[in-house]
């Protein structure tokens, strides 16, 4: 469920931009160019974050970080629920 | 009757898609109306004119004289600019730009010049003769006055002289010397010695003069060794600064009396003066004589001074009445020698007294051109109509894009390449988002993205200003001519930015971090305990430590503080996102070259070029990208059952560089991850990872393999046998398959004759001889040849070429850590005031180094290596660049060229 919300609405977003822009644009001599531009935007943005998701959905290593750093992570972002404090 | 297409004719495409369609026409002009018709087509700025007259030389040519003529104009007008700019008017532009003036006006405009010239040259003259007079009047006078002072000390001296007795005494040389003349005179009578004396004195002679005043002491010496001490001279500074009568600079002067005995000295004396540039002025004797001549002189400059004045005021009034008007003569003039300079590329036809020109001018445009001929006609009270008759041609036409102020920046780097070959895809609209997105993937920093972001809206918001500024720099000017691609830079570096999650080499926690503490309080203390082991680094394990659903948008700020492997984790993603982005770009290119061949019909470019490079590309590297995407998806740190293979854990995650290069060499691997026995393969990584791998990539290697050899010869092949077929039918078609129709458009009253051809058009970019002249099959199979492996080699390099996507980035993303650690930093470990100076001084370094080397260095760094991704790697794939630009006779650019010369000088 946290994968498909992020995965819906920002592909959602970009989908409306790159198919519902260039209806909207205005008739002139530069409408086409204007289509082709937003529809180029919507494709790289959308390919961008695509693959950064992709690349951190299944992590294949862990970060390497300080024990200090690690201290401040546990006050600030919270301790993972299987950490067992003895 | 509706919109006229001519068989063939697409209807016109709006955009700059693909260049405009032109055509070659040729105008049948009136000899008295095709001045007028000619500076219409200059206003209009939408035709070519071709040089019909190539072995005429430039003094042959038929109106060579009135280009002299207007040379000569041109000269006179600069002139005037000259004295204008001398007296310092203010020179009236309105940035009116007048019509071309008629040919008739050209005579009275030279006349006005003619006058305007000799009248300020004759102005001129006078004001130097007078000015002459003045300043010789003003030395004269400055004579008299000092002379006067001359001879009283010199009366004076030698009457006290004579009245102290005859004895010797210890006094200057020059007395000394002038003693043998007391003694002529008679000893023994006191009064005859008197009148002796007087005697004596009045045959003593003198010049007068003025000498520069750093010329005086030579001057001295030179006179008293010439005349052996014989002379007397006295000499007074002169308090005003006058000016040289030729020059006119300023110069100090001295005035001058010598004194002197007997002809022969003042031949010599004056000799010296002349030698020396002095001004000689005559003297009276007499106190009396002096003063009536000082009250003269004195007189006659005041009467000098009057006329100078109506002189320089009547100068003035010539050039403020003529400084209002320059401007608009010099416009006028360029137009008119531009005209000329036209009007001999023309034929003229001597029977029918017309002008005969060809012109390549846009196909959509040719309304607007009919429209200027038939105004110039009318102008010019001519009475037939101006002829456009279009023709057809097998010669390569001009390639014009319409551009405006956006997207003239994005063409301008695609013509720099080269310029489009006629009709084929222009790749500037494509180009206007995927060069900024390159750029920003490479640049990526919301800080650094925004500096340039407000930078280029400065120039946005203030264009007007600053093109009324007219700035001269260059450096300025690059960058202001590409403020819309900065703009778009800098908006795409931000959202890129965002994407790596950096501002300034720092990371925002906006969604909430998907790691979380894994390590127990008590780990953590018995580390922290420690001072050496407080060092220590320990890692996450991403299979408790991540919580599965990844950071919505960007990366995880968690890799930010991964001091250890932020790189491993950071290049492996820009890496994969670098392959795909090129990959992708590349496809799209071919898939553009599909669209060119579409167009231009070429059956066997579509056959044997688009679909073999589409094989060979999806066969490596589309399936490349697949894996890549599949590695994603399918492989992570937890082991599992993956495409029906047991996966033990990440460190059996497929290598998927290692896997090409296997896959090329047809290597056999493991199949899965654990032999039967459940045990797992040393090198795991190295195995097939879905059923069935092996056998697939070797199909695949083979396919792509075969695609080689149908690139390299199944054209060449085809074009030989459609060549031996045309050859052998050649006696049974017929000579001309055209057929011409006449249209005569009553309202407009002009006439169009046009050529339709049965055939559609033809890509005469293409130099492979499509029934044009017999077939080269050398030269088709060395093209042929070199095209093949240009892409074959090419797929291979540019793919490895887009990796520096990922260079880049990094390389940025390091030097803004190395920034932020190395100096701002620094200023947080100090505390107190010392801490806030600090902090001052260091952020004011950070941000100085950040713009000039981080947005200026790093910036450029990127843009040339979008640059070149797009240029060769994209462009490659479909663009032939062998156009060249088309370049029509415009009044707006000729005179915008000799503005911008005229500032250069």
């Amino acid at each position: 469920m946290g994968i498909l919300i992020p995965l819906v609405s920002v592909s959602a977003f970009w989908a409306i931009i790159g198919f519902g822009g260039p209806w909207i644009v205005p008739k002139g001599p530069n409408r086409g160019i204007i289509q082709l531009m937003i529809i180029m935007t919507a494709v790289c943005c959308w390919m961008f974050w695509i693959m950064v998701f992709l690349h951190q959905l299944n992590p294949l290593i862990g970060p390497q970080i300080n024990v200090k750093t690690i201290r401040w992570i546990s006050e600030k972002w919270g301790d993972a629920p299987n950490v067992i404090n003895n | 009757m509706g919109d006229y297409v001519t068989p063939g004719e697409e209807p016109p495409q709006p955009g700059i898609y693909r260049s405009e369609q032109m055509c070659l026409a040729q105008l049948y002009l009136q000899s008295d109306a095709s001045y007028q018709c000619v500076a219409e087509l200059g206003e209009l700025g939408l035709v070519q004119f071709r040089d019909l007259n190539p072995d005429v030389s430039s003094f042959q040519r038929k109106y060579v004289n009135e280009v002299r003529r207007c040379d000569e104009m041109e000269r006179k007008l600069r002139y005037l600019e000259r004295e204008i700019k001398k007296d310092q008017i203010p020179m009236l532009d309105t940035g009116e730009n007048p019509d071309a003036p008629l040919p008739r006006e050209m005579i009275d405009l030279e006349a006005t010049f003619e006058k305007l010239e000799n009248e300020l040259r004759e102005v001129n003259k006078n004001e130097e003769t007078l000015k002459k007079n003045f300043s010789e009047l003003t030395e004269l006078k400055h004579i008299l006055r000092k002379t006067q002072t001359f001879f009283e000390e010199v009366d004076h001296d030698r009457w006290r002289i004579l009245e102290g007795g005859s004895g010797r005494r210890g006094r200057s040389t020059e007395r000394e010397e002038t003693r043998p003349l007391i003694d002529i005179g008679d000893m023994d009578d006191d009064s005859a010695a008197r009148m002796s004396a007087q005697a004596a004195m009045l045959r003593l002679g003198f010049v007068a003069g003025v000498i520069q005043r750093e010329r005086l002491p030579a001057f001295e010496r030179l006179l008293w060794r010439a005349c052996r001490g014989n002379v007397f001279l006295r000499t007074s500074e002169i308090d005003d600064v006058l000016n040289d009568t030729v020059t006119g600079d300023p110069v100090n002067k001295c005035v001058f009396i010598i004194f002197f005995q007997g002809d022969h000295l003042k031949t010599k004396v004056k000799k010296i003066c002349e030698g020396f540039r002095a001004t000689l002025y005559p003297c009276p004797d007499t106190p009396q004589e002096r003063r009536e001549m000082s009250i003269g002189v004195m007189t006659r400059i005041e009467d000098l001074k009057t006329v100078l004045g109506q002189t320089q005021d009547h100068r003035h009034r010539v050039l403020v009445a003529a400084s209002k008007n320059v401007r608009m003569w010099l416009t006028k003039v360029r137009k008119i020698k531009s005209i000329y300079h036209t009007l001999n590329l023309f034929n003229i036809d001597v029977t029918q007294k017309c002008l005969i020109a060809e012109v390549w001018c846009p196909i959509a445009e040719l309304d607007r051109i009919k429209m200027a001929l038939k105004r110039g006609t009318d102008e010019s009270g001519s009475q037939v109509p101006s002829i456009l008759n279009r023709m057809e041609t097998n010669e390569a036409p001009p390639t014009y894009n319409k551009t405006n102020k956006f997207t003239k920046g994005f063409q301008n780097i695609v013509d720099a390449y080269g310029i489009a070959t006629y009709r084929e895809i222009n790749p500037a609209p494509y180009t206007m988002i995927s060069f900024p997105f390159l750029f920003a993937v490479m640049f990526g920093d919301m800080g650094h993205g925004a500096i340039m972001l407000l930078a280029a809206l400065f120039f946005i918001l203030k264009e007007k200003q600053l093109e009324a500024a007219r700035i001269k720099d260059e450096i300025f000017q690059t960058f202001f001519g590409g403020r819309y691609v900065i703009f778009l830079m800098g908006a795409f570096s931000i959202y890129t930015g965002f994407m790596y999650n950096d501002v300034f080499s720092k990371s925002i926690n906006t969604f909430g971090s998907s790691w979380q503490n894994t390590i127990p309080e008590s780990v953590i203390d018995y580390y922290l305990d420690d001072e050496k082991r407080s060092e220590s680094q320990l890692i996450l394990p991403p299979e408790t430590a991540f919580d599965g659903n990844p950071y919505p948008i960007g990366v995880d700020p968690v890799w930010n503080l991964a001091e250890g492997n932020k790189l491993s984790f950071l290049n492996s993603m820009k890496m994969k996102m670098s392959v795909l982005f090129g990959i992708a770009q590349m496809t799209f290119g071919v898939l553009l070259s599909y669209q060119n061949f579409i167009y231009f019909k070429s059956d066997l470019d579509i056959k044997y070029m688009f679909i073999p490079q589409m094989i060979f590309l999806s066969s490596i590297f589309i399936y490349l990208c697949i894996q890549i995407l599949s590695k994603w998806l399918f492989f992570g740190a937890v082991g599992g059952t993956v495409l029906g293979y047991k996966y033990p854990g990440s460190n059996c995650a497929p290598s998927l560089l290692i896997g090409l290069i296997n896959m090329f060499m047809m290597k056999s691997r493991n199949a899965g991850f654990v032999d039967d026995s459940g045990e797992t393969y040393p090198q795991c990584y190295l195995s097939t990872w879905y059923p069935g791998q092996a056998t697939i990539e070797i199909i695949l290697v083979v396919l792509a393999l075969v695609q080689v050899p149908i690139m390299l010869f199944a054209k060449p092949y085809f074009l030989y046998r459609r060549d031996k077929q045309q050859s052998r039918y050649s006696t049974l078609t017929a000579e001309s398959n055209q057929h011409q129709s006449v249209r005569a458009d009553i309202n407009q009253d002009d006439a169009e004759v046009v050529h339709a051809p049965e055939q559609t058009p033809k890509p005469s970019g293409h130099g492979h001889g499509h029934g044009d002249g017999p077939l080269e099959m050398g030269d088709v199979m060395v093209y042929q040849a070199i095209h093949t492996i240009e892409f074959v080699l090419g797929c291979v390099s540019h793919t490895a070429s887009y990796l520096r996507l990922w260079a880049l980035s990094l390389a940025h993303a390091q030097l803004s850590d190395v920034l932020w650690t190395m100096v701002f930093r620094n200023a947080f470990v100090l505390d107190g005031y010392t801490g806030a100076i600090a902090t001052y001084i260091l952020f004011f370094i950070f941000g100085s180094l950040s713009v000039f080397i981080l947005v200026l260095m790093e910036g450029l760094s990127a843009f040339l290596h979008a640059l070149r991704l797009h240029w060769v790697e994209f462009q490659s794939k479909f663009y032939g660049g062998l156009g060249y630009e088309f370049a029509p006779f415009s009044f707006e650019k000729i005179l915008a060229e000799e503005r911008e010369a005229e500032e250069n000088l």
